[in-house]
């Protein structure tokens, strides 16, 4: 028992911990930029819409990220998964003696996976509305919007390419919470099993 | 006989989301309408949509995974990494899912500001079926989670959940 305690004091073996340490770290740097930049992204330009006889009609049109749907679900997950990051990383580093109590590995493991899969979702929703604004499509007779809106449109890939490395981050994340639950339950088992076995 | 309830649970659980990622696909794929207004000839597939390929391709290779797991045998090694995969599927079906319902919501309302005009005006049966392979879509979404969650309790050892 007290060789489980000391094998287990650093939450696991503590190259785990250091390793899940970084990757959060990370996964929260790209998840927050990502929501920061889509969050911010909004243009204003004066395009000429029509033309009278010889004078041209200006109107002043702005492109901002609240008009799609799918950006404002974007904007929203990712900061609702930078926060998680956020938490647990907090959770990592104050409580690190902690544990083993309870369903404590397993909550984490399972809320890691449920905000991967959330991290996911709002990447993919946002790029292929991107891709329409993008490249527009011939068969709705929907134009583009990227030719006369370009900083909005890179300000949004640049947005996207965080997200999307902030979901391959958040899958590595799980792995990893995930493979120390089951090196934790094997760890207990054994010693338990051991304990049972010498009395 | 638990342990025996647990597993024929868990395949029935595995068969439905089968099922559900299947007619899901099925759904999408068989949803054509054609419309003609002044003469014009316009034909909705689900083709036209980058999404909605997506969304095929993705709901395909969920069924196929959920289908080649239905055998795998119980004593088999490759448990460990059927929990990372499902935590895969999962991910590949929530982001098909959240594709093809940002574009539906799109052809269904229209967008003002960039000027795009909905098209579920002018063929209502495609919107439909496109609708009803979004909620398939979910369906087996919310069975892969369960699963997600079965399958970690069966990898990790049980004993877990009943130290406190």
């Amino acid at each position: 028992m007290p060789r489980e305690k000391i094998l287990f004091a650093g939450g696991g073996t503590t190259k785990s911990w250091k390793v899940l340490l970084a990757l959060r770290i990370l996964a929260l740097i790209a998840t927050l930029a990502a929501a920061i930049v889509m969050g911010l992204n909004k243009e204003t330009k004066t395009l000429v819409v029509a033309t009278i006889g010889t004078v041209p009609i200006k109107a002043t049109l702005t492109a901002k990220f609240q008009d799609t749907p799918a950006f404002v679900f974007f904007v929203i997950a990712n900061a609702m998964v930078s926060f998680h990051n956020l938490l647990m990383i907090g959770l990592q580093i104050f409580s690190r003696k902690l544990e083993c109590k309870g369903f404590r590995l397993l909550s984490v493991a399972i809320l890691d996976m449920l905000n991967a899969a959330l991290v996911s979702a709002a990447a993919n929703g946002a790029v292929f509305v991107a891709e329409i604004g993008q490249n527009g499509n011939k068969h709705a007779k929907w134009n583009k919007v990227c030719d006369r809106f370009s900083i909005y449109c890179d300000h949004g890939r640049g947005a996207l390419i965080a997200a999307f490395s902030g979901v391959i981050l958040m899958l590595l994340v799980s792995a990893v919470s995930i493979s120390r639950l089951s090196i934790y339950s094997k760890k207990s088992s054994t010693s338990t099993a051991a304990a049972v076995a010498s009395p | 006989m638990a342990k025996l309830t647990k597993r024929i649970g868990a395949l029935v659980l595995r068969l439905a989301a089968f099922g559900a990622a299947l007619a899901a696909l099925i759904v999408m794929v068989t949803s054509r309408e054609r419309a003609s207004f002044f003469a014009v000839s316009l034909e909705a597939k689900y083709t036209d949509m980058a999404a909605f390929k997506y969304f095929v391709i993705a709901n395909a290779v969920v069924s196929v995974y959920s289908f080649l797991v239905l055998f795998l045998p119980k004593e088999s090694l490759l448990w460990k990494f059927v929990v990372v995969l499902d935590l895969l599927m999962t991910m590949l079906l929530t982001s098909s899912i959240s594709a093809a319902l940002a574009v539906a919501q799109v052809g269904k309302k229209g967008n003002a500001n960039a000027g795009w005009l909905p098209i579920c005006g002018q063929v209502p049966k495609f919107c439909d079926q496109v609708t009803g392979a979004l909620i398939a879509g979910f369906v087996a979404l919310v069975l892969y989670v369960l699963l997600l969650l079965y399958s970690l309790h069966s990898v990790v050892d049980p004993f877990l959940l009943q130290k406190s």
